[in-house]
């Protein structure tokens, strides 16, 4: 932390304009990855087969599906702040710009389909 | 300067002479086993949710290759990048708060989640198999 008064530091993160929101997103998402992603693989090994009708009959029960879609929230906000990190190390200049663009894309769309699956399981589509 | 012989000067010390310590390894594994699950094992996942919502048929496909000799492998390894991911993830959400910084105990926390995460791939795919008979 810099010189300035008490004030000022409370007004103006600097340029950045903004200080931990992405290490703490990390943390909280990761904290809500842990229940989720233990709920999924105990729920997974818990089903009585993994064939279609098993999977779409358990995704079908709100119990399962608000799960999923907090999951899949959960996780791929997660990850694409841990991709981030990766890009910003290893990628410099334009195509760490265009790199950073695509993982926006790839997290979004990835989220998107993966959401879209659920709901139309759980509102009795497939 | 000139004209005098110059010593060696040591460099900054990186990657290549560095002793490889436990710690180090389980560092790397974490954005390892991190970017492998977003860059890959996501893909696996998106497959086998929208082959569910596509339908028997398209879910049979993924069926047959996820129960495969090559797909259990797959399916072995992704279970272990995600409790590896997990293990060293709460270690670092200890470290977070301060704790567990004291040389000993960072090592032996580091080496735990190695333990614990193999530990956990093992009891997850017996489960499976005792259940399941795949």
């Amino acid at each position: 932390m810099g010189a300035g008064t008490d004030l000022g530091r409370v007004r103006g993160l600097g340029a950045a304009k903004e200080g931990v929101h992405h290490w703490w997103m990390q943390r909280v998402t990761a904290i809500a990855n842990i229940a989720l992603m233990l709920w999924f693989v105990a729920s997974l090994v818990r089903l009585p087969s993994l064939d279609h009708g098993s999977v779409v009959l358990w995704l079908r029960q709100p119990v399962a599906a608000v799960p999923m879609l907090l999951l899949i929230l959960s996780v791929f906000w997660h990850f694409r702040l841990g991709v981030q990190v990766l890009l910003e190390d290893y990628l410099h200049g334009p195509t760490r710009v265009l790199a950073m663009l695509a993982l926006n894309f790839y997290a979004l769309a990835g989220g998107a389909a993966a959401v879209f699956a659920v709901l139309k399981i759980a509102l009795g589509n497939a | 300067m000139a004209g005098r012989p110059i010593a060696p000067r040591p460099l900054s010390p990186h990657l290549g002479i560095w002793k490889w310590q436990v710690h180090a390894i389980v560092s790397i594994l974490h954005r390892i086993t991190g970017n492998a699950m977003a860059l890959g094992a996501m893909w696996l996942f998106l497959w086998w949710l929208v082959a569910a919502a596509t339908g028997a048929e398209a879910y049979g496909v993924f069926l047959d290759a996820a129960t495969g000799w090559f797909g259990i492998v797959i399916g072995i390894g992704c279970t272990w990048l995600f409790f590896q991911h997990l293990c060293s993830g709460i270690r670092h959400l200890v470290m977070d708060t301060g704790a567990a910084f004291d040389l000993a105990v960072s090592r032996r926390a580091a080496f735990a989640t190695l333990v614990a995460s193999v530990a956990l791939t093992a009891l997850t795919w017996a489960a499976i198999i005792l259940t399941k008979g795949l």
